[in-house]
């Protein structure tokens, strides 16, 4: 069984069509990566797939259930999200503790003090962060609550939008390692989506290039890093980004 | 300097102290601010006058002493005696005590209420958002003392009825601003994760959208208590607010206007009383601004 | 180096923290650039924007700029009246930064703002003044100059804006370009028309370039020389063909930090802060 399956994918913006009929499969335990430039809709089709893009046809299905267009707790529970901007995505006047209540909250699940110091420790994050506010840590540690936040409800999928490309070089290479390890402990699935190729290569099993609203290539990694690709779209974004690499 | 230490500590060890840590960074920011403190420092007389007004006030402020009328400051009568020969400053004393009543119940009346229609109408949107706004547009299109006239005339004068009547006319103007805020905070990203978790729109409004409003209301609130005061005031003149024999400063004011020429004192003291309490607040408003400016204190 | 057209020496920047003491985010950094390509790298709090802000007076108090030496062509920058600094922040030394829309004023035509860079500067009839706008975006390859002088901001895409921004600090002939992350908001393919463009104009016009970035691969290719700031200070001065031989260990330990294309390793090295100082 796939663990998310995309078929026909055509989402809007009022009366803009941002993607046409995108269509894929990622199997449970595989980490799948969407590629393309601003405004190719790479981020769109995450945010359709998430519940907050509302306008859209075609069919998503994660673990075989077919998906509704808004956001349902069975629904969050399989699946979670992590952000690109670690400074906007944790609300400023809460501890990092009350975030990482939220989820426990909204799905009525006890013993919070032992979970939560759990969820700091699997993202190494040191205990005494957690009284402190997002203002008072580094943009790396914020991901680093951002994604503890995500997986605090044991989902299987994990959807992460560009989670490095706002972070220092040092600090991306630590959330790169940290986010290959929980997918290897916890066999998660990982879509993601980036505008980074070699971020791809470290992170990602297949990618596929988006541009202008469709997808113009699905490839393995393999084939990524033995410049392999087809489409003259894809050679020429892996060209661009030869010997290029910070996200 | 423990304590000190405890406060500001970079990495609380508990929810109770990361709280009051912010608490005591808010009250230090406040106390860089000489206008702030000296508005705190009046708002706080006020409030100690109001609770202490017995042991404070010199006489009765209702007795009447007619032999005693109109006598000019003394070392008996701190600011005089008016028409009825009742002690001024005994009145001012306890007159604090209506003044912050109706200043704390229109601020806890209308500040929430406008709070919740505006967090409402900017999270809900399409028609939800239409027909609170259309409301809150109908109100705001009447100019508040007159509106508040009119809701004392229908309700009948008197303390109470003022209170609500200045509360009704004055949350519309909440309500704009916090959906104004809302409307921003809506859109951002730690809001889409907390929806993406399954919240509920209640849960999200509630507990995410907010408490980020709160701040820009309290300072709003505190700045418009001036206005709130000067209302009042101008209710108890016309006759419309508290009713004789109650020692509201806006009806003091109004009685004294006969004598303002030769017994100027009568109806000066109370206004006094009105322009400094309101500055207090003026200035607490503007300290607190500065002080919770989400650019200070979140920092880079 | 014998023309050097900026000097700094021991330049270092404070601000107060909340608790009353200040602190140090640039610490005695000194350095010269004459008529070439200078990168500044490191990562954010290394003090590299507020180096290139320095350089041009642009830290408000409470910050506080002090340095041994900060001349730009033999003249003290510190010594320098608000009024003289104004005329060299412009035709002296301009500054590119790092987002358009933060830059351009929403309401102005794009063309008007290019021109006000230059009426500011010199005095010129308006037709002159016209024509050199038009020819400064056809410099920064807008196809269409006529049509992109009369829009607004908020219609250009976001390497048109950037062009348009380029277009803003060169138009005034400025002897040194300060480009503070100029790309980092785009996409690789803009990024690299973008940075082309500037190379171009810098080579042609013979001026000299700061380069900001936290991109070390970035630099090494747009530069001839990097230093590599950490903490407030330069911890590695090379040429830029050499950055693979870098001794410091924090620009080592940067270097191997970045994913490759061709990456197989199971795990990405990781600085040791403690080793660099850090926390």
């Amino acid at each position: 069984m796939s663990a998310l399956s995309v078929r026909n994918l055509s989402v809007s913006y009022g009366d803009r069509r941002v993607t046409h009929d995108v269509s894929f499969d990622v199997a449970e335990g595989e980490s799948f990566a969407l590629v393309g430039e601003s405004g190719s809709g790479k981020s769109t089709v995450l945010r359709a797939i998430s519940g907050l893009a509302r306008e859209w046809t075609g069919d998503i299905s994660a673990l075989g259930a077919p998906r509704g267009h808004r956001v349902d707790r069975a629904f969050a529970r399989q699946c979670q999200m992590v952000f690109q901007d670690p400074y906007g995505s944790l609300h400023p006047r809460k501890t990092i503790d009350a975030t990482l209540a939220e989820p426990f909250l909204i799905h009525g699940i006890g013993d919070r003090d032992r979970r939560i110091v759990a969820a700091l420790e699997a993202v190494g994050l040191d205990r005494r962060y957690r009284f402190r506010f997002p203002h008072q840590l580094s943009g790396g540690q914020r991901q680093r609550v951002a994604i503890a936040r995500a997986l605090v409800v044991e989902p299987r999928i994990l959807l992460l939008d560009e989670p490095t490309s706002a972070l220092d070089v040092s600090v991306q290479a630590e959330v790169l390692n940290l986010l290959k390890r929980l997918r290897r402990e916890q066999g998660l699935t990982y879509v993601l989506v980036t505008h980074s190729l070699p971020v791809v290569s470290f992170l990602a099993d297949r990618l596929a290039v988006m541009r202008q609203g469709r997808i113009v290539e699905t490839a393995t990694v393999a084939q990524l890093r033995a410049d392999e690709l087809r489409d003259p779209y894809s050679r020429e974004l892996r060209r661009l980004s030869q010997g290029r690499a910070t996200a | 300097m423990a304590a000190v230490d405890w406060l500001l500590d970079d990495s609380p060890s508990s929810r109770l102290q990361a709280r009051i840590g912010r608490l005591y960074r808010l009250a230090l920011a406040i106390a860089r601010n000489p206008l702030a403190v000296a508005g705190a420092v009046i708002v706080g007389l006020l409030v100690l006058t109001a609770a202490f007004a017995p042991w404070i006030a010199t006489q009765d402020p209702i007795v009447q002493s007619l032999g005693d009328r109109l006598k000019p400051p003394s070392a008996a009568h701190w600011m005089g005696t008016d028409e009825l020969g009742r002690d001024i400053w005994s009145r001012v004393v306890f007159g604090s005590r209506i003044t912050l009543t109706i200043v704390l119940l229109v601020a806890l009346i209308a500040a929430p209420a406008g709070l919740v229609v505006g967090a409402v109408a900017a999270y809900a949107g399409g028609w939800t958002d239409r027909v609170l706004m259309g409301l809150t547009d109908v109100f705001l299109s009447m100019p508040k003392l007159i509106l508040a006239l009119a809701f004392v005339a229908a309700l009948g004068p008197g303390i109470e009825n003022a209170i609500i009547a200045i509360a009704i006319t004055s949350w519309p103007g909440y309500a704009r601003i916090a959906r104004a805020e809302a409307l921003v905070i809506r859109n951002s990203e730690f809001i889409a994760a907390v929806e993406l978790q399954g919240a509920s729109a209640w849960r999200v409004i509630s507990t995410n959208i907010l408490p980020l409003c709160v701040s820009s209301m309290i300072i709003r609130v505190t700045l418009d208590m001036a206005g709130i005061i000067l209302t009042a005031a101008g209710l108890g003149f016309i006759g419309l607010g508290a009713q004789p024999p109650t020692p509201e400063w806006g009806a003091m004011i109004s009685r004294g206007r006969s004598f303002i020429l030769d017994q100027w004192w009568v109806a000066t003291m109370p206004g006094f009383a009105i322009v400094l309490v309101s500055l207090g607040f003026c200035f607490l408003g503007d300290g607190l601004r500065d002080a919770l400016d989400p650019k200070r204190t979140e920092g880079k | 180096m014998s023309d050097a057209l900026l000097e700094v020496e021991n330049l270092r920047v404070s601000f107060p923290s909340p608790r009353g003491e200040r602190v140090e985010v640039v610490r005695g950094v000194s350095f010269r650039v004459g008529r070439e390509r200078l990168g500044i790298v490191g990562e954010s709090g290394s003090g590299k924007s507020i180096t290139g802000r320095a350089i041009l007076r642009l830290i408000r108090p409470p910050g506080r700029v002090t340095a041994d030496r900060l001349a730009f062509r033999g003249r003290n920058l510190l010594d320098l009246s608000d009024t003289a600094m104004r005329e060299v922040r412009g035709a002296g030394i301009s500054m590119v930064m790092q987002d358009p829309k933060f830059s351009l004023n929403p309401v102005i035509r794009v063309g008007d703002q290019i021109a006000e860079a230059l009426v500011t500067h010199e005095r010129r009839p308006s037709r002159e003044v016209r024509r050199r706008v038009i020819e400064m975006l056809q410099a920064v390859r807008i196809d269409d100059p006529e049509r992109v002088a009369r829009l607004y901001p908020h219609q250009l895409s976001g390497g048109m804006g950037q062009r348009v921004m380029i277009a803003m600090m060169l138009i005034a002939r400025p002897d040194l370009l300060i480009a503070d992350e100029p790309t980092s908001a785009l996409d690789v393919s803009v990024q690299a028309q973008v940075l082309d463009i500037v190379d171009a104009l810098v080579r042609d016009e013979g001026m000299g370039l700061i380069f900001i970035s936290h991109d070390l691969d970035l630099v090494s290719s747009y530069c001839d020389r990097i230093l590599v700031m950490h903490r407030g200070e330069i911890v590695e001065e090379c040429a830029a063909g050499r950055l693979r031989e870098a001794r410091h260990p924090y620009t080592r330990g940067l270097l191997a930090a970045v994913p490759r294309l061709d990456d197989t390793r199971e795990e990405l090295p990781v600085l040791d802060r403690r080793a660099m100082g850090g926390t």
